[in-house]
């Protein structure tokens, strides 16, 4: 099977499963009488979601630019900060096993503090985010750094290569396929992060983020709006890992078999 | 080519932490421009030897150096010196071009004059169209064939050269030891090759180095004339004969 084929199947196969969860969906909820409070029927909560466009436009792009703006962060200081950490061994002794600890601590726990220090607000969203998304892109920079082949440093080493020359030309490149991993995981997390943020930093009013539509929606016990905001919600995930997966693997691919197969063929 | 200096080692001994002697008091000399092979049981301390002429390890006592004409010298380092290793060590995500011309960027020539050398050092290779192609599109030989280019081009006064046929096959080996020697002849640098091979010794070197357990046994001056070496002829059988001798002695195999 040549690779549009497969490339389509992966598409198709997850589209037509979410059409029957919510055909099925529907049907469960016009078959059984629940009530619309508890669970509105999908074509509902579309309707809604048609109706409330312009609102939930809005908050989207709002959730999209946290989640955005923390994600770049997170990819900025987890890669120098990884780099350093890699490079010093006093680094990895004290920061390594620091980093470790922080990172179990519960981003819910922390975000109050992030609303001490960055107020109510966009800064505070985009801080959240950037924090629980900055930790698997660190561990796999380091992961990745660490694990340079060291048959290839000699080469370095024999031209006299300085350590920042040897980080551009071999470590960061021998790193990709490993940062590129720690990048994805993070594209989902900076979503969480930046809606968890918008959850306690209740900024909005009229230009409410998807995290406060979701927490307005439900005080005023509109689950219709509540489910239409969620399902924003993980677009934005999707979207951002969409992203980054794409951009990953053009970046990437030289360092994957399968893709040099594919350049041998094409050749 | 005596504009290349020889190489002196004198009482080279290395201990490594946890106490394994790789090195005792190894002495031999590197003519300038001669091809002088290492050949002896793995473990022997070939690798490391090679690896403190780099600088890519400490020796404990004695040293490896230039030796110039006049008897002063000077550390290796400090002179045009090239590895090539037992494994290709070729940067997967570099092309072929780009891989040759690495040596080059490090040391700061421009990207042109880098591509323009490096093509050039690859033709001469008979690796022409392989430029844009990456290491996993080619076969062992062919990367190694790569690596040979590599520390060819920039132009080395010393070579060393660590079982750069010891991943191939007997095949490919013997295509690869002409290009060493092509390598070697048209770079002129006097060149140390580790080798497993008796026959591939005899084949390129001027003399054979035999090491046992960290020591020099004993040097085979290699009586064949350079140029006019053929495998299928019994004068090289010959020649192949006496080292296995002296192989045998050291390894303390009784011979007729
Ligand atoms: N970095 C090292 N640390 C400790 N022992 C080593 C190290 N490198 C090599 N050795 C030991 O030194 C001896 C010589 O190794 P090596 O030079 O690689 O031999 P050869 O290349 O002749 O096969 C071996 O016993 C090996 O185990
Ligand atoms: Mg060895």
């Amino acid at each position: 099977m040549n690779r549009a084929a497969q490339n389509i199947r992966a598409v198709v196969a997850p589209v037509v499963a979410v059409l029957v969860i919510l055909a099925g969906w529907q049907a469960a909820v016009i078959a059984t009488g629940v009530s619309p409070f508890l669970l509105p029927r999908p074509t509902v909560i579309a309707e809604t979601m048609w109706q409330s466009r312009a609102l939930l436009f809005d908050a989207t792009l709002r959730t999209a630019t946290a989640a955005l703006a923390g994600f770049a962060i997170a990819s900025a200081v987890g890669v120098i900060a990884g780099s350093l950490i890699a490079a010093l061994p006093i680094l990895r002794r004290s920061l390594y096993p620091l980093a470790t600890i922080l990172q179990m601590v519960p981003l819910v726990a922390v975000a109050p503090l992030l609303v001490i220090w960055f107020g109510f607000g966009l800064p505070t969203a985009i801080a959240a985010s950037a924090v629980v998304a900055v930790f698997p892109v660190l561990a796999s920079t380091i992961d990745g750094l660490r694990s340079v082949d060291p048959g290839l440093r000699e080469i370095f080493a024999l031209a006299h290569a300085s350590p920042w020359t040897r980080w551009r030309k071999l470590d960061l490149p021998a790193s990709v396929p490993a940062i590129v991993t720690g990048l994805r995981i993070a594209a989902g997390l900076a979503v969480i992060g930046a809606i968890v943020g918008e959850f306690v930093s209740g900024y909005g009013g009229s230009h409410a983020p998807l995290g406060i539509v979701v927490m307005t929606a439900m005080r005023e016990a509109r689950t219709d709006l509540v489910f239409g905001a969620v399902a924003l919600c993980a677009s934005v995930g999707f979207f951002l890992f969409g992203v980054v997966s794409t951009l990953g693997w053009l970046l990437a691919r030289r360092w994957h078999p399968s893709a040099q197969d594919e350049m041998e063929i094409r050749k | 080519m005596s504009d290349k200096p020889a190489v002196a080692c004198s009482g080279l001994s290395c201990v490594f932490m946890g106490g394994v002697s790789a090195l005792q008091d190894v002495s031999f000399r590197l003519p300038a421009g001669g091809l002088t092979a290492i050949i002896g049981p793995s473990g022997c301390g070939k690798t490391t030897l090679l690896r403190i002429a780099a600088g890519l390890e400490r020796a404990t006592s004695g040293s490896i150096q230039f030796l110039r004409e006049d008897g002063s010298t000077q550390p290796l380092r400090a002179g045009r010196l090239t590895v090539c290793f037992q494994e290709a060590r070729l940067l997967p995500w570099r092309t072929v071009i780009d891989n040759v011309a690495l040596p080059l960027e490090l040391a700061g020539v421009d990207r042109r004059q880098r591509r323009a050398r490096a093509d050039a050092v690859i033709q001469a290779a008979g690796l022409d169209g392989t430029q844009r192609r990456l290491p996993a599109q080619l076969s062992g030989g062919m990367r190694m064939r790569v690596a040979l280019a590599r520390t060819l081009v920039t132009n080395p006064a010393v070579l060393l050269l660590d079982e750069p046929c010891s991943s191939v096959d007997e095949f490919t080996r013997m295509q690869l030891d002409e290009e060493i020697r092509r390598v070697w002849q048209v770079s002129g640098a006097t060149t140390l090759l580790v080798t497993h091979s008796v026959s591939e010794a005899v084949f390129l070197a001027d003399s054979i180095i035999i090491m046992k357990r960290a020591q020099v046994h004993c040097t085979h001056v290699v009586s064949l004339a350079q140029g006019n070496r053929d495998r299928t002829t019994l004068e090289f059988s010959r020649e192949v004969e006496q080292v296995m001798r002296a192989l045998a002695h050291a390894a303390g195999v009784v011979t007729r």
